[in-house]
């Protein structure tokens, strides 16, 4: 149920992104006003950080098992994304990023390598079952899962990036199909993770990824070492979508220089706010004693719980024809993407209602 | 000092750019976009409020 929830949201970025050649934070402020655009602005800011936040926690956590200690990650994983962002090129950047997308198909192997059981897959995967009933815990995991797949920062992210490669109006097209691939890999690599970490992990309480992973070397020392390996490409893929996703809104807005194919010199604000974000976020995993498995888990709770105000930004964007003309959404679109909009409010509701009421649901 | 002044300065431009929205939103449309963002917000609160009780339950 993800794949039309991810391919319908950031479809609709592409081909506003394509016809406006704006990013989407420009976008709310000239056709919303500046009130609406500061609070998705500080909105974008605040999510896209604590998200970062996580991403280091995941990427700390993998390099523990093979004994990296969390700092020195931290400074590797600054350098790595200098190197891959400062080639002040767009095109190369993609291109790298697209490498590291690839090596996310680590998980596949991984899945194969721990003999899964089919019936388990298709009667507890592909047969909705809710073990506990609907609780607080359920809402929560559901949440947190839909955060992992579509967030505020992304429909940022993906119209900047959109503008930032010259996509027109003719290439919308191939944007859609780009999209479509790139929704059903996203999924398809979650399940592959949930397979493996379901079929050895179920049960064993784990506090922290890297609980999860040195759990997996002992089972499986090759698994766990795809599993840390998936773990820290998924880590660094996000951290380098997310700092530029901040990047480019506030260029947009503040007038700053703000393409990847500019150089520092060019555009110092743009490289010193990228920098500045990764940073920050980087030294919160070293705070000793932090509980990082749930600041992650309630970071994507809280986005996914932000993403209505943004979606609906977004359709009502894509239904103004004076801007986007025989672009605009179908019907079809309007329907789909309301309904997703309505599904995370009541699904973020019953969150809400079951954390004040426990028992209302048993 | 200087920074501070030019970095408001900024903001007012800003604000005087996009002070005239292009989309013409109804007194409707604004109201419930008002209403949801007050919703979302109060249920990140609740959010908080429980990371908080997680927190020093462990």
């Amino acid at each position: 149920m993800l794949i039309p929830v991810a391919y319908y949201v950031q479809e609709m970025t592409v081909r506003l992104g394509a016809v406006t050649k704006r990013g989407h934070a420009e976008a709310i402020f000239e056709s919303f006003g500046a009130f609406w655009g500061w609070f998705s602005l500080l909105d974008l800011m605040i999510v896209d950080w604590l998200t970062l936040v996580t991403e280091f926690v995941g990427m700390t956590a993998a390099l523990s098992i093979f004994g990296v200690p969390a700092w020195l990650t931290v400074i590797l994983v600054v350098l790595l994304m200098s190197i891959i962002v400062l080639n002040g090129r767009y095109w190369t950047w993609e291109k790298i990023a697209l490498g590291f997308c690839l090596l996310n198909l680590i998980y596949i192997p991984a899945a194969f390598m721990v003999n899964p059981s089919l019936s388990e897959i298709t009667s507890q995967g592909l047969i909705p079952n809710l073990p506990g009933g609907l609780n607080n815990e359920l809402f929560f995991l559901l949440m947190a899962n839909i955060g992992t797949t579509i967030a505020p920062w992304m429909l940022f992210f993906q119209q900047s990036s959109v503008v930032d490669k010259g996509l027109q109006e003719k290439d919308i097209k191939m944007g859609k199909i780009d999209t479509f691939i790139g929704a059903i890999i996203t999924v398809a690599i979650a399940i592959f993770i949930v397979i493996v970490t379901g079929t050895l992990l179920n049960g064993a309480p784990i506090d922290d990824a890297a609980t999860a992973a040195k759990l997996l070397m002992k089972t499986n020392h090759y698994v766990g070492a795809f599993m840390a390996v998936g773990l820290f490409d998924a880590g660094l893929l996000g951290a380098i979508c997310i700092s530029l996703a901040s990047s480019w809104a506030f260029g947009e807005i503040f007038g700053w220089a703000h393409s990847l194919n500019t150089k520092v010199k060019e555009a110092p604000w743009f490289y010193i706010s990228f920098f500045f974000t990764l940073a920050t976020a980087g030294v919160v995993p070293l705070i000793p004693g932090a509980p990082l498995v749930l600041i992650t888990l309630f970071v994507q709770v809280v986005a996914v719980t932000l993403l209505p105000a943004a979606l609906v930004f977004l359709i009502l964007l894509l239904n103004d024809k004076k801007t986007m003309g025989e672009y605009a959404n179908t019907r079809l679109q309007n329907i789909v993407s309301t309904l997703i909009v309505v599904s995370i409010i009541i699904l973020s509701t019953m969150y809400g209602v079951s954390a004040l009421f426990p028992n209302l649901f048993q | 000092m200087r920074t501070i002044n030019q970095f408001f300065s900024k903001i007012r431009e800003i604000n005087q750019r996009y002070a005239k929205p292009t989309v013409e939103m109804s007194r409707g449309v604004k109201f419930s976009l008002a209403v949801l963002r007050i919703y979302l917000f109060l249920l990140v609160l609740l959010m908080i409020y429980k990371f908080i009780t997680v927190i020093k339950v462990l």
